[in-house]
């Protein structure tokens, strides 16, 4: 708020003083009517006004413009740009998914030919083990069959000397003959 | 300004003069003011056309792809106003893009820097609001001549109108047509003085109350925001109008 200058400057003041200032500096009405200045606004206003047109005009503007411009062909592109690599992402994305199948697909083909391959090995092996056992207990039965046949054979034997050997000790006239009869009808009985 | 002086002497001890702040002062001593001197107009003006500089010229030096804070300001204007511009007065009208930019910046610039204190508001005078009126008027009825020809005076006959009443609001468009440039710069003008005279007698009152001046300062805190919304939307208003004008003279008939 300008404060009222003090009379004493009033006289100094007063050379300022005109049709739109009073002696102490104030405004006297509206300052906006006071035809003095209207010259001086109008010769400034205009030169301001060329100058800002040419900065605009010949500078500012057309920097913008290009700029902005540049920005939107800038945003274009890139816009493009990220729709290739999307695109081609994608297709990567399928070589990668196709590749995994087939690769599936394979692995299970190898599984089930290795699974035949020792599928058919056990088979040969379980074969010749049957045939090796069969012939083992062929032989083993033989065996068994000719040590029964042995022990038959010894018991006949030894039933026929202990027989003997008991007709001898009772005094009795050994007759080998007639011992021998008897005792293998006493057996095969 | 017999009456103004009367008034003044009448207030006496209460000192508020609020249109101390519209006075016109050389910038170097207290001699007379010719057209040619640099006055408190001249700095002002001077200080928005460094402004102007500041952000159309030095912050998008970089042409930046990505812009910084203060060249997205100056894309921000321009955006705006091409769009104005565009939208009202049509593909035809983009030529007049830079002129119409100019009187909204010098306006723009010219009300904000008026808001900061101590400063002087250039578009608050009359004078000042009236050539930039004049000058659209000018251009309007000039282009509007030249790519029309005398096709541009049927602006004023209304051919949608009952035929009797035709020549009635021929009288009334012409008129008005011929008030623009008043309305047009009063509008601006007005609003600027107005806010600012207010926001001054409110601090002659803060002066003179004491403690209770809490309750003008924060007043005059309020009407400095609506100054604030004030000073852009005049610059906007005038802006638009001026695109609405155009448009008479460039686009296709509207009536």
């Amino acid at each position: 708020m300008a404060t009222e200058p003090i009379l004493e400057e009033a006289p100094i003041l007063e050379e300022a003083a005109g049709q739109c200032v009073n002696a102490h500096g104030g405004a006297i009405g509206m300052p906006q009517l006071c035809p003095e200045w209207i010259p001086n606004q109008v010769f400034w206003l205009l030169v301001t006004l060329v100058v800002m047109f040419l900065i605009l005009s010949r500078i500012a503007l057309p920097r913008i413009g290009a700029v902005l411009a540049e920005r939107k062909g800038t945003i274009t592109n890139d816009l493009a740009a990220a729709e290739e690599l999307k695109q081609k992402a994608q297709a990567a994305e399928k070589a990668y998914n196709d590749a995994l199948a087939m690769a599936r697909t394979e692995a299970s083909k190898i599984v089930a030919a290795a699974k035949a391959d020792i599928q058919k090995d056990l088979d040969a092996a379980t074969a010749r083990a049957d045939v090796e056992i069969s012939a083992k207990t062929a032989e083993s039965e033989k065996k068994i069959a000719e040590i029964r046949a042995g022990a038959l054979e010894a018991v006949d034997a030894v039933a026929k000397d202990t027989a003997e050997a008991l007709v001898a000790h009772l005094g009795g006239k050994v007759d080998p003959a007639a011992v021998s009869a008897a005792v293998s009808a006493r057996l095969k009985g | 300004m017999a009456t103004g002086t009367e008034e003044h002497a009448a207030e006496g001890g209460l000192a508020i003069h609020p249109m101390d702040q519209f006075i016109v002062k050389p910038l170097f001593g207290d001699g007379p003011v010719h057209w040619y001197t640099p006055t408190n107009v001249t700095l002002w003006m001077g200080i928005a056309v460094v402004v102007l500089l500041g952000i159309f010229v030095l912050a998008t030096r970089h042409r930046g792809i990505i812009p910084s804070r203060l060249q997205s300001v100056a894309e921000l204007f321009y955006g705006f106003i091409y769009n104005m511009v565009e939208d009202v007065t049509g593909h035809e009208g983009a030529k007049f893009f830079p002129y119409i930019m100019t009187l909204f910046m010098f306006i723009f610039l010219a009300n904000m820097l008026g808001l900061l204190p101590m400063s002087f508001t250039v578009t608050s005078h009359i004078a000042v609001t009236a050539v930039l009126a004049l000058m659209v008027f000018l251009t309007v009825t000039l282009v509007g001549f030249y790519r029309k020809g005398l096709g541009f005076l049927s602006m004023f006959w209304v051919s949608s109108a009952p035929l009797v009443l035709r020549p009635v609001l021929a009288v009334i468009e012409v008129i008005s047509y011929f008030v623009r440039p008043l309305s047009h710069s009063i509008r601006l003008g007005g609003n600027l003085m107005a806010g600012h005279a207010v926001i001054k007698v409110f601090a002659g009152f803060a002066g003179a109350m004491g403690i209770a001046s809490v309750v003008p300062i924060i007043a005059i805190a309020g009407i400095y925001g609506l100054e604030l919304l004030v000073a852009a939307v005049q610059a906007y208003v005038f802006t638009i109008l001026t695109c609405v004008y155009l448009r008479d003279a460039v686009g296709e008939a509207h009536h």
